[in-house]
């Protein structure tokens, strides 16, 4: 168990980082007419507009506050006069509102695609096996919620911040922080870093050019390009 | 003032007889692939009729085009803020189903069945999921010479301002053709919409292209084109348009459309405008005056300081001698008999239309003869001029008046002519036109010779790039640089192709397979 579980919090966090980066950028290098949302849209309107709504709105906010509350260093907090329990507490609210919405428009996203038929017969594998992991790995972290509210007191919660701040300053001893964590907790940074090893070969690259869109507010609205 | 040129194109309705061979040859060249298969970058409408995708005139319902608000230009499904938050899921995409469900047939059932007490047919089976289909409820061309009940037809969005029950009826009823593909505007819509930045419009020749690389699929483009002909490639998740058939037109030959048409019914040439002045002309506050302002961007060719002024700015010389012949910008601007098609989009667009003559309203009631003899006048036309109008200039009736009238006066000069021993030359009194524009109207517009319908100079290549790089290279192709658009998985995945043409493709190279080994 000790060697399995430094190679997945010590090692592995590594490796999926090399497979994102360097796969992403292979494909937009040489694949790029494969780079899109490949979006189901114009074959079957029904239940999208809610579904995706809710699951995109839902999966930023995860995102965003896996990002924020994961890689501000303590220090940070305490001199900001935030306590470790009241910052327990609001992830855990601000987890469970977001987790929440991301959880209906992620169930009708699957039902949608699961269920029309003009959808199972149009989807790929990669298509289903990513709303699916996406989740199971959704309902591990909401579980989290429930193991997380057993000890109030924010001491488990620093202990994955720092394992996560040890993994991005590649200091070697991350994996002992999370050795003694819930299973609950293990299983779903094991499905949440392994995200980041599917992405490039699924449609998530579509989230860069999401991001990247930002270039269209100062845009001009013309476009005119010479030969 | 910045010069810019375009390849335009105009089509002659009065003589358009709907035979579809424009679309025909466009699939065929462009679109026979998976994923657009619904998508016809031509097609040929009956008017009235609701159109493809149904009711795409009907703006309140998709949101295409432009809006003025408080004086400034912007897309009437939002602005660049409200388009992004659309992102996830557009509210303005028409279904597939709002063009047709694409099918086939089970042709191999006709050969493969078993005996039967009753012969077997070639039931319709979907593309989209590959089962049978109980029944084709629409289709490209569903209304063809008025096919349908009146009622339905009727949500036409060209009846404003008509009373339309009256026509209704089968004495007052009445029809033309509208062949439509992609204007290639002045002031695109869909290029404003896409977040990606992957339309645009050429410098030299005005043609608006995709560029699939770029393009990521958020599909805001679809909604944006108020003429929905930007077309979603549900296999590919990329967006495709109609691309002016581009390779033909940078040698100087003419599109595919153009070229096929029977009916001789279409014109391409080249206009000189002044491309700073685009935003102000889209900017006309009342839409009828949309017309004139588009008309004053365009620069006369056989101005010296015009030719002075391009030549400096870099266009080709070839290009302005093309324009001096240019047929497209005679019959816009020289003899005003063309028109854009529905310039309130404030869209600007670059493929005119001439308005068609129709048989006179009742035959019985006049006694045949109209009231100026056998050539009837406006008032007998059974097109009401409103609905024209609604059609081509945002309602204003005294251009298309002027334009029919041009046009009958055509044929009553041509009648004295070549019926008497000579030109009546009261034919063309009281009107604007000279007796030597209607020799050459008769010319180009009925003669309609390949070489005056078609002054298209070739590309100047040459000039920015290395064309030696080109040597050995793959030339057009679909799909992946090199492929045939027919690529194997890898590891960045493949979307899934469509059942039946797959399974197609699969069998054609079973059978290339076959005939090899035997």
């Amino acid at each position: 168990m000790d060697y399995l579980d430094k190679f997945i919090f010590g090692i592995y966090p590594y490796i999926v980082l090399v497979i994102f980066v360097v796969g992403c950028l292979v494909r937009f290098e040489r694949e790029q007419y494969s780079w899109k949302s490949d979006s189901s849209q114009l074959l079957y309107r029904g239940q999208l507009r809610v579904g995706s709504i809710l699951f995109h709105v839902g999966i930023l906010g995860l995102f965003f506050g896996h990002l924020v509350g994961l890689l501000t260093p303590v220090i940070v907090w305490d001199t900001l006069g935030v306590s470790h329990s009241l910052k327990q507490m609001v992830a855990m609210t601000a987890g469970g509102i977001m987790g929440s919405m991301c959880f209906i428009g992620l169930v009708i996203l699957i039902h949608r695609r699961f269920s029309v038929d003009r959808l199972v017969q149009n989807s790929n594998w990669r298509d289903k096996l990513l709303l699916l992991w996406l989740f199971v790995t959704l309902c591990l972290g909401l579980s989290t919620i429930v193991v997380s509210a057993q000890h109030l007191d924010g001491h488990e919660m620093v202990r994955l911040m720092t394992w996560a701040q040890h993994v991005v300053t590649v200091r070697g001893d991350a994996a002992n922080y999370v050795m003694n964590a819930s299973i609950i907790f293990k299983i779903h940074l094991f499905m949440g870093m392994s995200l980041f090893a599917i992405f490039p070969f699924t449609r998530l690259v579509h989230i860069f050019s999401g991001f990247g869109m930002v270039t269209y507010i100062t845009r001009k609205w013309q476009l005119v390009r010479p030969r | 003032m910045k010069i810019r040129a375009q390849i335009g194109m105009v089509l002659n309705l009065d003589k358009c007889i709907g035979c579809h061979t424009c679309s025909v040859t466009c699939k065929n060249v462009w679109t026979s692939r998976d994923g657009v298969e619904y998508a016809w970058f031509n097609n040929v409408e009956t008017k009235p009729g609701v159109g493809y995708p149904k009711e795409w005139e009907n703006q309140d319902k998709y949101n295409g085009g432009w809006v003025l608000k408080n004086n400034k230009l912007k897309p009437r499904q939002g602005g660049k803020l409200k388009i992004m938050a659309n992102i996830f899921a557009n509210p303005d995409l028409p279904q597939i189903d709002d063009y047709y469900e694409p099918f086939t047939y089970d042709y191999e059932h006709l050969q493969n069945a078993p005996d039967m007490k009753t012969p077997p047919t070639a039931r319709p089976v979907s593309v989209l999921t590959g089962k049978k289909m109980d029944k084709i409820k629409w289709g490209p061309n569903w209304e063809d010479d008025l096919g349908g009940e009146f009622s339905k037809r009727s949500k036409d969005a060209l009846f404003e301002g008509i009373q339309k029950e009256m026509m209704s009826t089968f004495e007052n009823t009445f029809m033309m053709y509208l062949p439509r593909l992609c204007e290639h505007c002045l002031n695109p819509a869909c290029v404003a919409s896409c977040p990606s930045g992957s339309i645009y419009k050429r410098e030299d020749d005005g043609i608006v292209l995709i560029d699939q690389d770029k393009c990521r699929g958020w599909r805001m483009c679809v909604s944006g084109c108020p003429y929905k002909k930007i077309y979603y490639n549900w296999v590919s998740g990329k967006s495709e348009k109609c691309i002016f058939c581009y390779p033909r037109i940078e040698g100087g030959q003419p599109t595919v459309c153009s070229e096929t048409c029977v009916g001789r019914i279409r014109y391409l040439g080249v206009l000189l405008y002044d491309a700073d002045k685009i935003e102000d002309a889209a900017s006309a506050e009342d839409p009828k005056d949309l017309y004139q302002s588009q008309l004053d961007l365009f620069l006369d060719p056989n101005d010296p300081e015009v030719i002075a002024e391009a030549l400096k700015q870099g266009i080709p010389q070839s290009w302005l001698d093309a324009a001096k012949k240019s047929p497209v910008y005679k019959m816009a601007v020289d003899w005003k008999v063309a028109f854009p098609l529905h310039p309130e989009y404030r869209t600007l667009p670059m493929v005119w239309y001439i308005p068609p003559l129709s048989p006179i309203q009742s035959a019985v009631e006049q006694g045949v003869i109209g009231e100026k003899g056998i050539i009837p006048g406006i008032k007998e036309l059974r097109i009401p001029v409103r609905y024209l109008a609604n059609l081509l200039t945002a309602g204003k009736e005294e251009p298309i008046v002027e334009a029919l009238e041009t046009m009958i006066a055509m044929r009553r000069y041509m009648r004295s002519k070549s019926v008497g021993s000579q030109a009546d030359l009261s034919t063309i009194e009281n009107l604007h036109v000279s007796e030597e524009q209607i020799n050459e109207m008769y010319q180009i517009m009925a003669i309609a010779n390949y070489e005056d319908r078609f002054v298209i100079p070739s590309s100047h290549k040459e000039m920015v790039e290395d064309a030696f790089k080109d040597k050995a290279s793959c030339g057009f192709s679909f799909g992946n640089g090199c492929s045939d658009g027919v690529s194997k998985e890898n590891l960045f995945g493949k979307k899934q192709s469509p059942i039946i043409f797959t399974d197609m493709m699969n069998d054609r190279n079973h059978n290339k397979e076959k005939e090899s080994n035997s």
